[in-house]
C-alpha cells in the first residue's frame, strides 16, 4: 500500500473510532442529539456529558494511544528490537511511580505541571536505564531482563507509596496505576497532556531518518552522518514527554507499543521512519477501540484498559519472544 | 491471665469484651459499663470515620489481630460481618467466645441491634434507654413535607447508595427523593457519571474528603460535577452513618437542615 | 591527491593500546589490501580513522563533521546487519542519507546512483525481494550496493569477501579494483592474502598494531615477512595469468 494512502486510511480509522467513542456511553443520548449538544451546546446536561465527560476522555484515548504507539515504534527503530515497547520495559511502571510520587507528596496540588513534570522523570529515569542496560548491541534477552528489573522496582515502589497514603482509597488503586484508565477524565487533564505531548511528537518524529540508517547497525548509521548521541538524547526527551505524560493522566497501558508496531511494520515496508506516524495514528486507533471495548463489555463498571490491551499483546508477545528465539537472537 | 478461654455465657456479662469492628465500636462504647470495654478498633478513634472518636481514644486501640486480641485475653470479642474470616476463626481456635454483629440496614432494626448488643454485654437496661432516646430522636426529625426535592448521593468512585439501604431511607425520611433508587438502583453501587448529570439532581451530597490523593475522590472535582453542584451541594459526614447506630441520627438531622435550605 | 591521510594515530581498547603512531596515506585510484594476522588492530585501524572510536593523532576523516565525512567515505562493517524485513531497494536507498537535506525525498540524482549500485552488483532482479530473507551472500551483495549507493570518493570495508563464494569473492574483488580505476579509493580488509595479492594495487600489513610493511603487493610479500607476521611459507609466482600466492605451511 502506498504510504500517504496507508496515512489516509489510519486517519479515517481514528476519526471513525473517535467518533463512535463520543456516541458510547451509560447517559444513553442518541447521536443526532449527542452531536446537538457536542457542537451547539443544546441541552444543559447533554452539553455537560458530551463536552466535561465524554470529549476529554475520546481525546485522551487518541492522544495517548497516539503517544505509546509513537513511543513503541521509536524505541523499537532505535534499539532494532520489535520487543521493545514502554509498558513492557518499565517507562510507563517508572512513569506511573513519579506520578504517584507527585500525587502522595502534595507537589502535584502545588503547582500545575508538578504532575506530568514528576511523571516525566520517572520514565527518563527508566528510559535511561534501559539504553545504558540494553542500547549498544544489547540482545532481546538483555532487553527484556533489564525491563523486567524495572517494572518491578517501579511497581514495587508505587505499591509502596499508595500504601503509605493516608488515604483510604490510595491503596486500591494500584491496579489503575499498573494497568491503566480513562474513566471520568477531564479536559483538565486534555491540556495538562497535550503540550508535553507535542514537544514529544516533534521530538520523536526527527528520529525517522536517523532510525532508518540504523537498520544496518550503529556503525553504519554513523558514517552516514547519524548523530547517535543526539539521537539517544532526543530519543530519552522524546519518549519521556509523551509517555510520560499520558502515563500521569491514564496510569500505565501496556502492549500498544507492541502490537500496533508488529502489525503495521510490514505494511511499511518494515521502514522505522514510516512506521513512527503510521504507528502514532495506529496506536490512537487501538487505544479508542479498547476504551470503546471496555464500556461496552462492563459499562457499570471501570474495567481496566490494559487488561484488554494485554489480552491481545500478551499472545503476541510470547509469538515474538519465540520468533526471536528461533531466528537465535 | 487466669480469665482466659473462660466462657462468657456461662458466667454472667462478660467482664473484659474486646471490639474489632467500627460498629460494634459504637454500640458497645454507648453501652458498656465502666471498666468492661477493654479495647476498639484503632478506626473507631479516626475522627473521619468515627462519630465517637473522643470517646474512643479513651480505650486502647487494636488493629483487629487475632494474637494481638488474644494476647488482651478478652473473655468476649465482637466482630462484624465484614471482619476477616480468618481473623474470627483463629481466635475462635485460640478458645476466644467472638460474636458478630449483623449490620443492620434499616431504621427499624436499630433498636433490635441495640437490645442484641445490651444482652451480650449483660446491660439490657441501658440498651432501653438507648432505644428509647433513638426512637424520640427519630420521631423528633421526622416531619411532613409536600416539596420532594430530588437529590444523589456521589462518593468516591462514583459510589452512591440505592433502594433498600439506611442511606436511602434517611434520605426520604428527611424528605428527599433518592434519584439512585429511582432509577432502579438497590443496595450500594456506582452510578456513572454522566447518568447523575443526565438526571440533574436538585441536590448533591458527598462525604468530606481524606488527605493525600486518590485518583477515586477525583470524580468529585471533575468539572462536570462542579457544573453540577453550582445548582446546590451538601456534606453529610461518612462517620454519621457508617454504621446502623444511634448515630444516624446525627446524619438524619443533617439531611433535615440540608432539606430546608432547599427552594 | 589524497583521500585518507592518518598521522601518528593511536587508539586504545582498554587501557592497552592496540595502534601505535600509525601513519599513513591513500590517494585516488588506489585500492589498498589491509591485511594481518586476527587481532593486528585492521578493524580497529578503520574505524579510528573513520571518528567511530577514541584516537589521538590525526586522521583526516575523523577531522570532518558527520555530514562531510559521510560523503568522504562509505564503510561496510564487518557485522551484515538488517534489522528489519525491507526489500532491497529500500536498503540501498538508505546510502543516499548523506545526499538528502532533511525531509528530503531521493530525487533523480539519487535514483541514478542507487540504479548504478544495484546494477553493478547484479541485484536488478532482487529489488522488490526482502533483503533479510537473502541467503548470506546476496545479503552482502546488497549491503556492497548500499556503500557504492553512498557514491564517495573513499570505501572502506571491513572483510567485505568473508562468507562469500569464490565467484563473488573475486567478483567483488574486480569491482573494488574497478572502482579504484574511476578515479575513487577503496581499502578493504582481507585475509587471503591471494586475492589481496592479485586485485589489490597496494597492500598495508599490520602486526600487533603496528605498520609492518606497505607497498605493491609483489614488493611487501616478501618470505621474510610471511613468516615474521603471519608464521607461514607461501608459493610466489608471476606468470601470464597475473600474480599467483598460495600459502603453504605454518612456520613453528
Amino acid at each position: 500500500m502506498r504510504f500517504p494512502l496507508l496515512l489516509g486510511v489510519l486517519a479515517l480509522l481514528v476519526a471513525g473510532l473517535f467518533a463512535a467513542s463520543l456516541l458510547v456511553g451509560p447517559a444513553g443520548i442518541v447521536p443526532a442529539r449527542a452531536l446537538a449538544a457536542l457542537i451547539r451546546g443544546e441541552g444543559v446536561a447533554e452539553t455537560l456529558v458530551m463536552r466535561e465527560i465524554r470529549l476529554p476522555r475520546a481525546l485522551l484515548a487518541a492522544m495517548i494511544g497516539a503517544s505509546l504507539g509513537l513511543a513503541g515504534a521509536a524505541m523499537q527503530g532505535y534499539l532494532r528490537n520489535p520487543l521493545a515497547e514502554p509498558g513492557l520495559i518499565g517507562i510507563s511502571g517508572s512513569a506511573a511511580l513519579g506520578a504517584v510520587l507527585a500525587l502522595q507528596t502534595g507537589v502535584a496540588a502545588a503547582f500545575v505541571l508538578a504532575l506530568p513534570l514528576a511523571a516525566m522523570a520517572g520514565a527518563v529515569v527508566a528510559v535511561g536505564l534501559i539504553l545504558l542496560l540494553a542500547g549498544r548491541s544489547g540482545g532481546s534477552i538483555t532487553l527484556i531482563l533489564a525491563g523486567i528489573a524495572v517494572s518491578a522496582m517501579a511497581g514495587a515502589l508505587t505499591a509502596l507509596v499508595l500504601n503509605l497514603s493516608p488515604n483510604p482509597f490510595a491503596a486500591a488503586e494500584i491496579v489503575f496505576w499498573m494497568m491503566g484508565s480513562l474513566a471520568d477524565r477531564s479536559m483538565t487533564h486534555v491540556w495538562l497532556a497535550l503540550p508535553f505531548m507535542v514537544v514529544g511528537g516533534a521530538l520523536l518524529a526527527t528520529l525517522g531518518r536517523g532510525l532508518d540508517a540504523l537498520t544496518l547497525g550503529e556503525d553504519a548509521a554513523a558514517t552516514l552522518g547519524v548523530s547517535l548521541t543526539r539521537m539517544r538524547l532526543v530519543l530519552i526527551g522524546g519518549t519521556a514527554c509523551v509517555v510520560g505524560a499520558g502515563t500521569a493522566i491514564s496510569g500505565a497501558i501496556g502492549f500498544i507499543g507492541l502490537v500496533v508496531p508488529h502489525i503495521l511494520r510490514p505494511v511499511v515496508g518494515a521502514r522505522p521512519s514510516r512506521l513512527l506516524a503510521a504507528s502514532a495514528l495506529g496506536g490512537a486507533a487501538m487505544l479508542l477501540a479498547a476504551d470503546i471495548a471496555v464500556r461496552l463489555i462492563l459499562p457499570e463498571r471501570d474495567l481496566k484498559l490494559g487488561v484488554l490491551t494485554a489480552l491481545v499483546g500478551a499472545p503476541l508477545f510470547l509469538h515474538l519472544i519465540y520468533r526471536t528465539r528461533r531466528e537465535g537472537l | 491471665m487466669v480469665l482466659c478461654g473462660a466462657t462468657a455465657s456461662s458466667a454472667g456479662p462478660p467482664e473484659r469484651v474486646v471490639s474489632i469492628n467500627l460498629c460494634t465500636d459504637q454500640l458497645a462504647i454507648m453501652l458498656a459499663a465502666p471498666g468492661q470495654l477493654v479495647s476498639v478498633s484503632h478506626i473507631a478513634a479516626d475522627p473521619r470515620v468515627s462519630p465517637q472518636a473522643a470517646e474512643a481514644a479513651r480505650f486502647r486501640l487494636n488493629y483487629g489481630q487475632a494474637e494481638e486480641v488474644h494476647a488482651m485475653a478478652p473473655d468476649l470479642v465482637l466482630a462484624g460481618p465484614y471482619t476477616s474470616r480468618y481473623t474470627v476463626g483463629l481466635l475462635r481456635r485460640l478458645g476466644v467466645e467472638v460474636r458478630e454483629l449483623p449490620l443492620a440496614d434499616r431504621l427499624q432494626d436499630i433498636p433490635e441491634t441495640i437490645s442484641q448488643m445490651g444482652a451480650w454485654l449483660g446491660r439490657e437496661r441501658a440498651a432501653e434507654a438507648l432505644i428509647d432516646d433513638f426512637n424520640e430522636g427519630l420521631a423528633a426529625l421526622t416531619s411532613e413535607t409536600d416539596l420532594r426535592p430530588r437529590a444523589v448521593l456521589h462518593y468516591a468512585n462514583n459510589y452512591t447508595s440505592g433502594g433498600g439501604t439506611l442511606a436511602n431511607e434517611l434520605l426520604n425520611l428527611a424528605g428527599f427523593i433518592n434519584i439512585a433508587a429511582e432509577e432502579g438502583l438497590r443496595g450500594g453501587g456506582t452510578l456513572p457519571m454522566e447518568r447523575i448529570v443526565m438526571l440533574a439532581p436538585d441536590l448533591v451530597i458527598s462525604g468530606q474528603r481524606y488527605p493525600g490523593e486518590s485518583r477515586a475522590e477525583a470524580v468529585l472535582d471533575h468539572p462536570a460535577m462542579i457544573a453540577l453542584r453550582e445548582r446546590r451541594v451538601g456534606g453529610v459526614s461518612d462517620a454519621d452513618w457508617v454504621c446502623g447506630t444511634p448515630n444516624v441520627l446525627r446524619a438524619l438531622a443533617r439531611l433535615v437542615a440540608l432539606r430546608a435550605e432547599v427552594r | 591527491m589524497a583521500l585518507l591521510t592518518l598521522s601518528n594515530l593511536y587508539a586504545a581498547r582498554g587501557p592497552c593500546d592496540v595502534l601505535h603512531d600509525i601513519s599513513l596515506s591513500v590517494a585516488a585510484g588506489e585500492f589498498v589490501g589491509l591485511l594481518g594476522p586476527n587481532g593486528a588492530g585492521k578493524t580497529t585501524l578503520m574505524r579510528a580513522a573513520l571518528g567511530l572510536m577514541q584516537s589521538r593523532g590525526q586522521s583526516n576523516l575523523a577531522a570532518l563533521d558527520r555530514r562531510a565525512r559521510a560523503r568522504a567515505v562509505a564503510w561496510l562493517p564487518q557485522a551484515r546487519e538488517i534489522a528489519w524485513p525491507m526489500d532491497v531497494e529500500t536498503v540501498i536507498t538508505l546510502g543516499r542519507a548523506p545526499h538528502l537535506a532533511p525531509g528530503q525525498c531521493p530525487g533523480a540524482e539519487d535514483r541514478v546512483a542507487i540504479d548504478a549500485a544495484i546494477t553493478r552488483m547484479g541485484l536488478d532482479g532482487f529489488r522488490t525481494r526482502i533483503a533479510t530473507q537473502l541467503s548470506g551472500g546476496e545479503q552482502a551483495r546488497v549491503l556492497i550496493a548500499r556503500a557504492l549507493a553512498q557514491d564517495t570518493p573513499l570505501l572502506m570495508a571491513d572483510e567485505p569477501t568473508a562468507g562469500l563464494d569464490p565467484g563473488s569473492q573475486i567478483g567483488l574483488m574486480e569491482l573494488f579494483a574497478q572502482t579504484a580505476r574511476e578515479g575513487r579509493a577503496v581499502v578493504a580488509s582481507l585475509h587471503d592474502l591471494g586475492l589481496a595479492v592479485r586485485h589489490c594495487t597496494r597492500v598495508v600489513v599490520l602486526d600487533r598494531g603496528r605498520i609492518a610493511a606497505d607497498g605493491a603487493p609483489d614488493a611487501v610479500m616478501s618470505p621474510d615477512l610471511l613468516a615474521r607476521v603471519f608464521h607461514i611459507t607461501a608459493h610466489f609466482a608471476s606468470g601470464p595469468e597475473g600474480p599467483v600466492f598460495q600459502p603453504l605451511g605454518l612456520i613453528r
